[in-house]
């Protein structure tokens, strides 16, 4: 547990009035403030910080306790007495210094020093805003593997404590969100549930490059096949097909398998296209026959 | 959980301790539409999770409904550039080893 600047977290001299207290305060908070910062954690993080600060800094008592010990905290009896202080303080009910709640941030959430300090729970009063008719989003995040989802299927996921029978759509992406209504936290006073967030994120471990519900793939295929022509079988992402390599087919040639990439989300029974790169294997290890007759062909041809 | 799919304007109006007039103004915006059910002006509570956000924005950083409109016009560019920026990387992990 470290000791935490709160001065510093607001841009503050140690000797800031009140009032300079608070418009560092709002500023900062009109910057991190969750509801203008979506899906940024740094942000939540940050603002978490910024109401800590002050919490504690726009509280006389709480400032003055602060700047008294805080440095040395976790040292000496002037600590252990402030310890005991708290304890005694903890009886009073807090008085309001007018903390922002933003969003599904908990005006409880302080860190461990503050707790040491201040004892746990942070202010029992209503802070800033009203707290939210509906409930809690949740977020939860899945690791799938891109096999995972070349199918729909179903798994149950334990969210919370509580089981949640979950749909997986074929062809889902990595990164997608899929909100599921109402299994978010308790609404209040009649309020609707808050939803249930679950982002994927899917790990390729194949050999496929996926872009959207189309997939790519390179294929070594040997000179011979390639200047001549004839058969290569490739792999699909769920089997094999047998290709007909063109006579005189260059390095780097694309060919394109329709229907043969990934699921279309939400489209049964739709597929994307898989594109084969053609990469052309040139012989090594020559033997003094194959280099006479690679000079035969070159020669054939200046 | 509430079973009503719309909820009264005077519910909301009491818990989250705003007048009757702020929602009123959101509606003119056009940032949230107010329904009537049995001659009681409601919301639907798909559009609960917005408007509390709108709520917090004016309530916690003092933002008037100009300030609302326009940062609710930023989110939904921010919401789009996101979504945009997903996909982009997603497209670039094709020429990742």
């Amino acid at each position: 547990m470290a000791f935490i600047d709160y001065y510093k977290i607001l841009g503050i001299d140690k000797s800031a009035t009140t009032a300079e207290i608070k418009k560092a305060y709002r500023k900062l908070a009109r910057k991190y403030h969750p509801d203008v910062n979506p899906n940024d954690k740094a942000a939540e993080k940050k603002f978490k910080e910024i109401n800590e600060a002050n919490e504690v800094l726009s509280d006389k008592e709480k400032r003055k306790k602060y700047d008294k010990y805080g440095k040395d905290w976790q040292h000496g009896d002037a600590y252990e007495q402030a310890q005991r202080q708290q304890q005694s303080q903890r009886q009073y009910q807090r008085q309001s210094t007018g903390g922002y709640g933003g969003g599904n941030f908990s005006g409880d959430d302080f860190s461990d020093f503050f707790e040491s300090m201040f004892g746990g729970g942070g202010s029992t009063r209503g802070r800033g805003s009203t707290a939210g008719f509906r409930g809690q989003d949740f977020n939860a995040e899945l690791q799938l593997d891109l096999k995972d989802v070349y199918e729909t299927h179903k798994r149950v996921l334990t969210v919370n404590g509580k089981n949640i029978r979950l749909t997986i759509p074929a062809g889902v992406e990595n990164g997608q969100v899929i909100k599921i209504n109402g299994k978010g936290g308790p609404g209040v006073h009649g309020g609707p549930n808050g939803d249930l967030l679950i982002q994927f994120n899917i790990s390729n471990a194949t050999k496929f490059k996926r872009d959207g519900s189309n997939l790519y793939a390179t294929e070594v295929i040997d000179l011979y096949t390639a200047v001549l022509g004839g058969d290569v079988t490739v792999n699909t992402f769920d089997g094999k097909v047998k290709l007909k390599v063109k006579p005189e087919t260059q390095n780097g040639t694309k060919v394109k398998l329709k229907g043969k990439g990934f699921p279309i989300y939400k489209k049964e029974g739709q597929f994307g296209d898989l594109y084969i790169t053609y990469d052309i294997a040139v012989p090594t290890n020559l033997s003094v026959k194959e280099k006479e007759l690679f000079t035969e062909l070159k020669n054939l041809r200046s | 959980m509430s079973t009503a799919t719309y909820i009264p304007l005077k519910t909301l109006c009491t818990h989250y301790k705003v007048e009757t007039t702020f929602f009123q103004d959101l509606n003119e915006y056009g940032l949230i539409e107010i329904t009537t059910i049995e001659q009681a002006p409601c919301i639907h509570q798909d559009h609960i999770k917005n408007l509390e956000s709108m709520v917090r924005l004016h309530q916690d950083l003092h933002i008037n409904l100009e300030g609302i409109d326009t940062v609710m016009n930023l989110l939904d560019k921010i919401h789009h550039l996101q979504e945009e920026l997903k996909t982009v990387k997603n497209r670039l992990r094709i020429f990742e080893e």
